[in-house]
C-alpha cells in the first residue's frame, strides 16, 4: 500500500511538472495571466508531492519491508535504525528520488518566496526548473522506479555494504545533493532570463541566496566527505582524486566563480555574461556528474552497479538540457553582451580573472576525469590520478590564491593601485618569513607543499587587510563573511601543505609490549581482545601514547569483521583510531594478525604523526561560514529584522 | 584604453590562457596517466619497468605469503591466462583475500615483481572492473593501502 502510495504520488507529481511547463510556456509567449496563476501553485504542490513519496520510501525502509524490491537489496532488519533510514538514498533509486525531491522543493520554495522578480521571468524560471525535473522524473518512473515490489518477500535484506555504516557517511549524501541540485536553481533563473531577456541585475539579486546556499552545502559535504574518507578508508589520505570525489569538486568549483559574479551582476551589472554562462555550466556539472557516477562508464570506489540502459537514458537527457541551453545562449547573445565597462586593474577585473582560473582547473580536473572513458573508448586502459592532478591543479589553485589577495582590496570599476601597495607589503613579508623559515629549519620540503605554506601565509594575513581601518562595529555582514571565507582558504591551504610535508609514518608488525616511536610519540602496544558490536565482532587494540611532556593518550584501533548476509561472504573493515592534538593528529591502523619468525604472534599497525590535518577540515568549516554570513547579510529576513527592531527603538524614544 | 581595444587584449589573454591550460593538462596526461593492464599483457612484454601503472587481476588461490618483517606480502595476479607476482608492504585491505579480484597501483621492477604502492577498495561489493568483465560474479574486490 505504501510503496504503491509513493508511485503513485510520483506520478501526480510529474503530470503536475508538466502542467507548470506548458502553462509557463503559453505564459511566455501569450501573456494571459491566468496560465500563470497556474504555475506558482503547481511548483509548490510538485515539491510537497515528492517529498511525501520520498518520505514514504523512508517509511518502507524504517519498517524493513522485504516485499519492496530496493528495500530488499539494501537494508536487512539488523541494521540499526539510523542505517535503515540512511538506506534509503543510499543507493540508485533512492538517490535519483532524493535528487528529484530537491528539485521539487526548490522550486516550489522560489515558487512561494520570490517575489520582487518580473513575472514573466519568474514563470520562465519555474517553467524550467518544471522542465529539469520532467527528464529525470521520466528517467525514474520507466527505468528506476524505487517502490518496485518482489513476487515474493524474501525474509531479510542483503544489506548495506558495512563501509557505509557511519553515522557521518548518513549524511553526507543529502548535503551534497542540495548542493548539487540547488545549483539547478541557478540554471533555471539563467535559462528564465535568457528566455525573457532580463539579464541584469534583478535575475542576479533573486539568484545570488540560492548560489550561495547550495555552494555552502557543497563545501559542507565535501568537507566531511573528505573526513570521512579520511578516518573510514584507514589509509589516512583525505583526498585521492577518484571520480566521483571529482565530480562533487567540480560544480564546487563553478559555484564558486559562480558566487563571485553573481554578486558583480547583481551590484555593478558587469560581467553578465559570465553569470549566464556560470550558472549553466554549474548544473551541468552536477548533471555530468550524476552520469558518470551511475553509468557504469568509470570504474571507481564509488560507482553505482552498472547499467548501460540508464548510462544512455542519462546521456540524452543531459544532451537535451545542456545543449538546450547553450543554444539559448547563443541566440540571445545579443541581449546578454552589453554590461557596464571596467578597467583591468579594478574588483571586476580581479573577479574575471578569478573565473579564468576557477574555469580552467575545473575543465583541467573535468579533462582527467573523463580521459580514461575516451582513452578506453579507443582501447587504451588508462587510469588518472595524484600525479596529474597535483601538476595540473596545484600551480593554478596557488595562482588562484595570490589573485584572491588582491581582489578585496581593489576599488570597483577602476582602481589605481594605492590601497593594494599600502597594505600588501606586510602579507608578502608574512609570506617571506614562512618561506626563508621553512628553508632554513624545514629540512626538506618538497617545492608544491613549500609555495602551499607560503601562499597561506600571505593569504591568511592578505584576507584581513580589507578591515583594517574600517569601524568594525558598522562592518556589513558580508564584508566579514568574505574575510572569513578567504581566511577559511589559507587555514585549508595550510593543512594540506604542512600534512603533505612533515608527516611521519611508521609500519611494523608489532608483538603486545612492543613500543614504537613516531615523531614525538612513544607508543605502547599493550596488546588485543575480542569485542562484539551491534552486527560485528571486532578485534580491538589498545595503543598508549606517550608524549615527552609526560602526556598519556589510549587509542583503540580494531579491525571489524560483518557476517556475511544471504550466504554471502563476511566482510571486514578498519576502525582507525585518531588522536587530534593542537599541532596535528596521530592516526593508527590495527592489521592482521601475524605470527613472527620466533612464532610469537604479532600484529601488523600502521601509525602516522599528521601535522595540521585538522586545518583541511576547519579551513572548510570556516569557507562554507564565510558563505553563511555573507548570506546572511543580505537576506530580507534579516533586513525586515532590523527594520523592525530600529524602529521599535525609536517608538520607545517617541 | 578604448573599450574596443581593452576587449581584444581581453579575447588575446583568454586565447592564451586556454592554448596553455589545453597544453598543460595535454603534457601532464601524458606524463602521468597510468596504464591498467592485465597479467596477460604484462606477460606479453607490454609493461615498461618502473612505469607508474595499475595492474588487475584475482588473486591465486594459495600463493598468498607473508614475509619475514611481517607487514610485507607477496602474491601471485592472475586473469586466467597468466599470472604476475606481486609484493606490497602495508597493512592489507578490508575485503583482500585469496580467490578475489584485486585493483593495484605501482611499478614492475625489473626481475619481474609488481611492485605495488596501493590497492585498491570499493564501496559497492558488486564492483567488477569491466576489464575483468568475464570473471565470476561473486567474486569481490578488495583493497588497501
Amino acid at each position: 500500500m505504501i510503496a504503491e502510495l509513493g508511485l503513485a504520488l510520483l506520478w501526480m507529481a510529474a503530470a503536475l511538472a508538466c502542467l507548470s511547463l506548458v502553462a509557463g510556456i503559453l505564459f511566455v509567449r501569450s501573456g494571459r495571466g491566468e496560465l500563470a496563476a497556474l504555475v506558482r501553485p503547481a511548483s509548490v504542490a510538485q515539491g510537497v508531492l515528492t517529498a511525501a513519496s520520498f518520505a514514504l520510501l523512508i517509511a518502507l525502509f524504517a519498517r524493513s519491508d522485504m516485499s519492496v524490491e530496493l528495500v530488499a537489496r539494501n537494508s536487512h532488519s539488523l541494521k540499526p535504525m539510523l542505517f535503515k533510514i540512511a538506506g534509503a538514498w543510499g543507493n540508485h533509486e533512492g538517490s535519483m528520488l532524493l535528487w528529484l525531491t530537491i528539485l521539487g522543493l526548490s522550486g516550489g520554495l522560489v515558487a512561494l518566496f520570490e517575489k520582487r522578480l518580473r513575472e514573466d521571468t519568474l514563470i520562465a524560471t519555474l517553467a524550467a526548473q518544471a522542465a529539469l525535473s520532467l527528464g529525470f522524473f521520466a528517467f525514474l518512473l520507466f527505468s528506476s522506479n524505487p517502490f518496485n515490489r518482489l513476487p515474493i518477500a524474501p525474509p531479510d535484506g542483503q544489506g548495506l555494504n558495512p563501509l557505509l555504516q557511519d553515522p557521518g557517511l548518513a549524511f553526507h549524501p543529502p548535503t551534497l545533493y542540495v548542493g548539487y541540485v540547488g545549483l539547478s536553481v541557478a540554471f533555471s533563473f539563467a535559462v528564465g532570463a535568457l528566455v525573457t531577456r532580463e539579464i541584469g541585475p534583478a535575475f542576479a539579486r533573486a539568484m545570488r541566496p540560492w548560489v550561495l546556499g547550495s555552494w555552502i552545502f557543497l563545501t559542507l559535504g565535501i568537507t566531511a566527505g573528505s573526513y570521512w574518507a579520511y578516518y573510514e578508508l584507514g589509509w589516512g589520505g583525505w583526498w585521492f582524486w577518484d571520480p566521483v570525489e571529482n565530480v562533487s569538486l567540480i560544480p564546487w568549483l563553478a559555484g564558486a566563480a559562480l558566487l563571485h559574479s553573481v554578486a558583480v551582476t547583481a551590484t555593478r551589472n558587469a560581467l553578465r555574461a559570465w553569470t549566464v554562462m556560470l550558472a549553466v555550466i554549474g548544473f551541468s556539472m552536477s548533471m555530468v556528474g550524476t552520469f558518470i557516477v551511475r553509468s557504469g562508464l568509470l570504474t571507481s570506489v564509488h560507482s553505482f552497479a552498472v547499467d548501460p540502459e540508464r548510462g544512455t537514458f542519462l546521456l540524452v537527457l543531459m544532451a537535451i538540457y545542456i545543449g538546450g541551453a547553450l543554444m539559448l545562449f547563443a541566440l540571445r547573445a545579443g541581449t546578454v553582451a552589453e554590461g557596464k565597462t571596467f578597467a583591468l586593474l579594478s574588483r571586476e577585473g580581479a573577479l574575471v580573472i578569478n573565473n579564468l582560473l576557477l574555469t580552467t582547473i575545473l575543465a583541467l580536473v573535468l579533462l582527467g576525469t573523463l580521459y580514461p572513458i575516451v582513452a578506453e573508448a579507443m582501447g587504451e586502459k588508462i587510469s588518472v590520478g595524484p600525479p596529474y592532478y597535483n601538476k595540473v591543479a596545484g600551480p593554478l589553485a596557488l595562482i588562484l590564491c595570490l589573485v584572491m589577495i588582491a581582489g578585496p582590496l581593489l576599488r570597483w570599476r577602476r582602481d589605481d593601485g594605492r590601497t593594494l601597495w599600502s597594505r600588501l607589503p606586510l602579507a608578502l613579508f608574512a609570506g617571506a618569513a614562512v618561506l626563508f623559515g621553512l628553508i632554513l629549519f624545514g629540512g626538506s620540503v618538497g617545492v608544491l607543499p613549500l609555495l602551499g605554506m607560503t601562499v597561506a601565509a600571505i593569504v591568511a594575513v592578505a584576507s584581513l587587510a580589507p578591515l583594517w581601518k574600517r569601524n568594525l562595529r558598522r562592518t556589513p555582514l558580508p564584508v566579514w563573511g568574505m574575510v572569513v571565507a578567504h581566511f577559511g582558504v589559507a587555514v585549508a591551504l595550510a593543512g594540506m601543505a604542512a600534512e603533505s610535508a612533515f608527516i611521519k609514518e611508521r609500519l611494523v608488525a608489532a608483538a603486545p609490549g612492543e613500543t614504537v616511536r613516531v615523531a614525538d610519540f612513544s607508543v605502547a602496544f599493550e596488546g588485543v581482545e575480542p569485542i562484539a558490536g551491534p552486527n560485528y565482532t571486532a578485534v580491538r587494540g589498545t595503543l598508549v601514547a606517550s608524549t615527552p611532556a609526560g602526556d598519556r593518550f589510549v587509542l583503540h584501533p580494531a579491525a571489524r569483521t560483518f557476517p556475511g548476509l544471504m550466504g554471502g561472504a563476511p566482510t571486514e573493515t578498519n576502525e582507525a583510531a585518531l588522536l587530534t592534538r593542537p599541532g596535528g593528529q596521530l592516526y593508527a591502523v590495527l592489521g592482521q594478525p601475524v605470527t613472527g619468525a620466533d612464532g610469537a604472534q604479532r600484529y601488523q599497525l600502521r601509525l602516522w604523526w599528521k601535522p595540521l590535518v585538522w586545518w583541511i577540515w576547519l579551513g572548510g568549516a570556516l569557507i562554507a561560514i564565510g558563505a553563511a554570513m555573507a548570506m546572511l547579510g543580505r537576506a530580507q529576513l534579516l533586513a525586515i529584522w532590523r527594520a523592525r527592531r530600529a524602529r521599535k527603538r525609536e517608538e520607545r524614544f517617541a | 584604453m578604448k573599450a574596443k581595444h581593452q576587449r581584444l587584449i581581453l579575447a588575446l589573454v583568454a586565447l592564451a590562457g586556454v592554448t596553455g591550460a589545453g597544453v598543460l593538462g595535454a603534457s601532464a596526461l601524458r606524463d602521468e596517466a597510468a596504464y591498467f593492464r592485465t597479467p596477460e599483457e604484462v606477460a606479453g612484454g607490454h609493461a615498461k619497468v618502473g612505469e607508474p601503472m595499475r595492474l588487475g587481476g584475482m588473486v591465486a588461490a594459495g600463493s598468498l605469503k607473508r614475509l619475514g618483517d611481517g607487514v610485507t606480502i607477496r602474491f601471485v595476479a592472475t586473469d586466467g591466462k597468466a599470472s604476475v607476482p606481486v609484493q606490497f608492504t602495508g597493512i592489507v585491505p578490508d575485503l583482500f583475500a585469496e580467490k578475489a579480484g584485486m585493483v593495484a597501483d605501482g611499478r614492475m621492477r625489473a626481475d619481474g615483481v609488481f611492485v605495488a604502492d596501493r590497492i585498491l577498495a570499493k564501496h559497492d561489493e558488486r564492483y567488477m572492473p569491466p576489464q575483468m568483465g568475464d570473471m565470476p560474479k561473486d567474486m569481490k574486490v578488495a583493497a588497501g593501502k
